[in-house]
């Protein structure tokens, strides 16, 4: 790690109104080296990412380019200087096949400069086997899993062969073997002198990926410093500052009778005769790859999509498919996987939000009361202790993290008694997902089931009372708490029964 | 970061500035009398936009509602010359409207259409049935009690009768987008339809709900159309939905959805007729008028975007 | 307690989907096609004299407008916008040229004059819409109204004749090459040129990806402003030389000859697949739209039907067209989520 950093922040600040989301930042990128950033949420990574990118220009501090001051006065001007970034929400356009998607703007060319269609499908073909998936480039991105969205986000990045490769949090939706895959490429590439700065809340990919970690706390720099020597508990106090308690409190709770029952559901060509049932007082995780058909059945259940056969009743009720208002009457909640299409209506503010999933309670008459919605609104986000600024203000601005607060929050606040939750914890830093942990697990002790999907094992493992691992759209196994460990859970999920 | 400038103070203060304007510049515009005819020639238009103004919030839009105003006309002056008596006439127009509504709704929510096609389709579906019902006849002569029902103000108010329904119209539609629950999922459909649904939020019910009032309304416009003039013909009001799209725009409701407020459809829709009232006093052609329309709507949208654009430069900062 | 279960068959995902993709992008064009052969098929048996060579040539002729007029306003729905101010510009551009042809000017100059006086139109809205982020609706309907008052206010209720425009410009607009007239051969031309650009080209492809997402679009490194201003400024280009065709077609034009023709436009523009949302559909589609719309207006003339209804019936076909191309989307998309997962 000699001479001048390829790409470095110095002295950054960057506002957003009142909120000071970088202060006065640095961080140097060596070529060769994977360079971790750290921070709980809201203390500014994705900020600093787009900093990078050229999406924000720094109040007052310098970008540098091999010690050369830069200025980016668009994501163009820096993806011309070498750097690529996968940013924390996929941006993919819909409506244009997945090839298109990586090589929007460089796509080969043949003569005349018109596009080569063959080459473009065969180099996403070739970026999809070193990544080890099977996504058709010839496929509409529009209807991608999140996991197959961000697959495609790194492969574009992965495409231009960047000097710089910037990710900010690429493995939150996938799981354990997407993730090796990726790891290993990268590898490969930092091999080849690519600087790479990487964003997790999952610690354990820090240590395994990256040489030097910078950590970030409430927009502030706190320290960087080599990966090795560091332990676990030295980073989680460099970003929260405290010590933290266990992550995985869930306690032994009694079993009531059963709350969900879901008899022989199938959805043509999703998912197949999946059957389970979850009592009150329960924590069932549903394990399994991406793509597995885990949210798709959620998603039924909840009423969201419709089923072809068989039935769900809650409380010994049958619901009727395709009704999500029948299913919250019924006492469901869903903590949907994709919060800014399915979770949040990002134009609106914190309130209205949590207000949403409330319309007839919070009614007085006809109108709805403002201190009711209010009220709501400030309970649960104290509870559940969410960083903001004011409760009118729109949730589009909250950091990732506190976005997926807001979520539970609206969820929570309709008092379920059968809480289904599609990745709680993703893009939630290890503080709150203790938080949410201990959440889960009190409302468990009060009698709610709770029916988790998660793709992060250590959670299953840590708080499932069962697990259920799905493949390919079928339930392949039901391992009890004893029986769950990671070898047992991934063997069913990728079909070799044990 | 607080709002930079809101559009509905806007238009409100450009509302002020064209009633200051033409109290100075034309003796005859700030009279009572005056006013209240500006109001009354407004009515159609005003009616309607309350309706689109909700169907705009929740991102749809409605553009056959001229066609289903020259539809119930074109009822009302059929079923008129064929006998029938106008009480009932008049409610058979506005149940077509319903239907004419119920149709729309039903393709958009059913097939999951886009409004703005299916409406250009029903636009010219609807006119064409007005066609159909009275061709090119004209039909007058409607109870005279009516006729002054349609122009008459209401006894000791400078109010015309269509106006007076027009604000108990107004208050209960104010009251609903922005007090209720029926409004607060109409800006959440606008803004973001998935989550909504996910939220528990029937959508499609909601929607076609919509459609329906919006058809409704216009077929009951048509009918207050056609007896302030005193005459039913198919090709009445063509054109209006321009008109009142532009009062909503102007207004400054967003047509991505989710964003706008009604009191700035109502400055909005009384901008656009004080506009017309003195433009039309001060004896200017048409065309000025329509220039003049036009450039006020690209202005109102245009001054807030500046000011943002500059306030950040004034400021400093890059 | 690990109850294993029969192991899924094996899938072949990718392949199997891909055909299926190409089919749903191709229905929209060959529903429309379809469309078109019916209504012509049922026409012709009942008058033969639909087919005829003049039958043929005069739709050719009414569509060529409309369809130069659908392939600028699709270029900008592509980018998820809307230019509502074209008929407006074709009105203007018919009167002014007509004007100044009328006092002897050549038909190359006055071209090229309603060509810029288009592209004058077009530059504002694209400016407005692009540089200051002005919503395109409101923008181009208030475009759509100046223009209009313009237009008047120039005409002051003249109007211009045929006898004094040059026989040149009306041969231009009647006469044809091979048989075929000149019109829609110039349509043909600059559709395909456009279409193909569209297709083929990385900067093409660009409009698609602005329409998809802007977001991702700016991300990505798009250049959205100037490529919504190019949208905006081809479209109002080929308005102005709609105008000018207009002119020739029809050498007896008053003002705002084009009226109301922004939403017939619209139309041909939805009917031919390109959705209003932005990011799907070709130019090409767009122009039979235009050509589907024409054909069953001359469809019911020749048929007779009742001038009364002919517009009611049009209307309905209209929504016919574009209710069976959803429901023939839905179930093509019904059939590749069952092919493309788990067999
Ligand atoms: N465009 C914006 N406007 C206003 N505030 C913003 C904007 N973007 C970010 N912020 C604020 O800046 C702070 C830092 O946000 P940022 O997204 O960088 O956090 P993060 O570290 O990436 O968190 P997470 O781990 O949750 O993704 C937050 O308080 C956020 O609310
Ligand atoms: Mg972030």
């Amino acid at each position: 790690m000699s001479g001048a950093p390829t790409l470095a922040l110095a002295n950054v600040s960057k506002s957003f109104g009142a909120v000071r989301a970088l202060r006065d930042v640095s961080l140097e990128l060596f070529a060769g080296e994977a360079h971790a950033l750290a921070g709980e949420n809201g203390a500014g990574k994705s900020t600093l990412v787009k900093t990078l990118a050229g999406v924000h220009r720094p109040d007052t501090g310098q970008v540098l380019l091999n010690g050369e001051p830069v200025v980016f006065t668009g994501p163009a001007d820096a993806q011309q200087a070498g750097v690529a970034v996968i940013y924390q929400e996929p941006t993919l356009f819909p409506d244009l096949s997945v090839a298109e998607n990586i090589f929007m703007g460089r796509q080969p060319r043949r003569t005349l400069g018109r596009i080569d269609r063959k080459e473009m499908h065969g180099q996403a073909r070739r970026l999809f086997e070193r990544l080890g998936v099977a996504l058709d480039p010839e496929q509409p991105s529009r209807g991608l899993s999140i996991a197959d969205q961000q697959l495609v986000e790194i492969a574009k990045a992965l495409s231009r062969e960047a000097r710089v490769l910037v990710m900010d949090e690429p493995t939150a939706a996938l799981s354990g073997n997407e993730v090796a895959r990726l790891f290993s490429v990268v590898e490969a590439l930092r091999e080849h002198g690519c600087a790479i700065l990487f964003i997790s809340h999952r610690l354990d990919e820090i240590f395994s990926l990256c040489q030097r970690v910078t950590t970030l706390r409430d927009g502030a720099w706190i320290a960087s410093e080599p990966v090795a020597g560091l332990t676990h508990d030295d980073l989680v106090r460099r970003m929260v500052g405290r010590e933290l308690g266990t992550l995985y409190p869930k306690e032994a709770a009694e079993l009531g009778e059963v709350a969900l029952q879901v008899d022989r559901l199938t959805r043509e060509g999703v998912f197949t005769d999946v059957s389970f049932q979850v009592r009150r007082g329960e924590i069932v995780a549903l394990a399994g790859l991406v793509g597995a058909g885990r949210s798709e059945v959620a998603r039924a259940v909840f009423g969201v999509d419709r089923w072809d056969a068989g039935s769900v009743s809650v409380a010994g009720r049958p619901l009727p498919a395709g009704s999500p208002t029948a299913a919250m009457g019924a006492g469901l909640a869903l903590v949907p996987e994709d919060r800014r299409q399915q979770g949040l209506v990002m134009e609106l503010s914190i309130e209205r939000n949590i207000g949403l999933t409330g319309l007839g309670s919070l009614r007085r008459g006809v109108t709805i009361s403002r201190t009711a919605e209010r009220d709501r609104a400030k309970d649960w986000a104290v509870r559940l202790q969410l960083k903001f600024a004011r409760l009118s203000d729109g949730v589009g601005v909250l950091s990732g993290g506190n976005q997926q607060k807001v979520v539970l929050a609206k969820w929570l606040a309709t008092k379920p008694s059968v809480l289904i939750v599609d990745e709680p914890t993703r893009g939630i830093d290890v503080g709150t997902k203790a938080e949410v942990h201990r959440l889960l697990s009190e409302l468990a002790g009060q009698g709610i089931a709770v029916l988790m999907i998660s793709s992060d094992l250590p959670e299953v493992l840590g708080m499932a009372d069962r697990v259920l691992v799905m493949h390919e759209g079928r339930l392949t196994a039901e391992l009890s708490r004893a029986d769950a460990t990671e070898e047992s859970v991934m063997n069913a999920a990728t079909g070799r029964a044990a | 970061m607080a709002k930079v400038l809101r559009w509905d103070v806007l238009v409100g203060a450009l509302l002020i500035a064209v009633f200051a304007a033409g109290s100075l510049t034309s003796p005859g515009f700030a009279t009572v009398d005056n006013l209240s005819f500006a109001l009354g020639d407004l009515g159609e238009i005003a009616l309607i936009a309350l309706a689109m103004t909700m169907l705009v919030v929740a991102a749809e839009v409605d553009l056959s509602v001229a066609s289903v105003l020259g539809l119930s006309s074109a009822l009302v002056g059929s079923l008129w010359d064929g006998g029938m008596a106008i009480e009932a006439i008049i409610p058979i127009a506005v149940l077509t409207g319903a239907v004419c509504g119920l149709v729309n709704g039903l393709l958009v929510t059913r097939l999951g259409l886009p409004s703005l096609a299916v409406t250009i389709g029903t636009l010219a579906l609807y006119r064409g049935l007005a066609y159909v019902v009275l061709g090119d006849r004209a039909v007058a002569q409607f109870p005279p009690d009516y006729t002054a029902l349609a122009v008459n103000d209401v006894p000791g108010t400078p109010i015309p009768y269509p106006i007076a329904v027009f604000v108990l119209l107004a208050a209960a539609v104010g009251v609903v987008l922005h007090a209720t629950g029926f409004g607060r999922a109409l800006y959440a459909i606008g803004a973001q339809e998935q989550a909504a649904f996910f939220a528990g939020i029937r959508v499609k019910r909601i929607k076609l709900l919509l459609f329906v009032i919006s058809g409704t309304v216009a077929a009951f416009a048509g009918v207050v159309f056609t007896l302030r003039y005193g005459s039913a013909r198919a090709d009445n009001g063509v054109g209006i939905e321009l008109a009142v799209i532009a009062a909503v725009l102007l207004g400054g409701v967003d047509f991505d959805g989710g964003k706008g407020t009604l009191g700035g459809v109502i400055a909005g829709v009384l901008l656009i007729g004080l506009l017309r009232n003195l433009l039309m006093l001060g004896d200017v052609s048409t065309e000025i008028q329509s220039i003049v329309t036009g450039l006020l709507l690209i202005v109102s949208v245009l001054t807030p975007r500046l000011v943002s654009l500059v306030r950040p430069a004034l400021k400093g900062s890059p | 307690m690990t109850t294993a279960t029969a192991p899924p068959e094996q899938t072949t995902p990718a392949r199997s989907a891909r055909g299926l993709v190409d089919l749903v992008f191709r229905a929209r064009e060959l529903s429309l096609v379809i469309a078109l052969a019916a209504l012509v098929g049922v026409t012709a048996s009942v008058n033969g004299n639909f087919l005829s060579g003049q039958g043929i040539e005069d739709i050719l002729l009414n569509t060529a407008t409309l369809a130069l007029l659908a392939v600028g306003q699709s270029m900008v729905v592509i980018t998820r916008n809307l230019d509502l101010s074209v008929g407006s510009v074709v009105g203007l551009v018919a009167f002014v040229t007509g004007d100044q042809l009328a006092s002897g000017w050549g038909i190359l100059p006055a071209v090229l004059l309603g060509v810029a006086i288009g592209a004058a139109c077009g530059l504002i809205n694209g400016l407005l819409v692009s540089f200051c982020r002005v919503p395109a609706l409101v923008v181009t309907l208030g475009t759509l109204y100046v223009i209009q008052g313009i237009d008047h206010y120039i005409a002051h209720g003249r109007q211009i004749n045929a006898v004094n425009l040059p026989p040149g410009l009306l041969s231009l607009g009647n006469g044809s090459v091979l048989g075929v007239p000149y019109l829609p051969l110039i349509t043909l031309v600059i559709m395909v040129a456009i279409g193909y650009y569209l297709r083929s080209y990385p900067s093409g492809r660009e409009f698609y990806a602005i329409g998809s997402s802007p977001e991702a679009a700016r991300l990505a490194g798009v250049p959205v402003r100037r490529r919504i201003l190019l949208a905006y400024l081809v479209s109002g280009c080929l308005a102005g030389l709609a105008g000018v065709l207009w002119l020739a077609r029809f050498g007896t034009v008053i003002a705002d000859s084009a009226h109301g023709w922004e939403l017939l436009v619209v139309s041909a523009v939805v009917v031919g697949g390109v959705a209003i949302t932005g990011g799907v559909g070709s130019v090409y589609g767009a122009a039979l739209g235009a050509l589907l719309l024409t054909t069953i207006g001359s469809a019911l003339v020749v048929l007779r039907v009742n001038p009364f209804w002919q517009q009611a019936i049009t209307g309905a076909l209209l929504l016919l067209a574009i209710s069976v191309d959803r429901v023939l989307a839905l179930r093509l998309a019904r059939l590749l989520r069952n092919r493309s997962r788990h067999g």
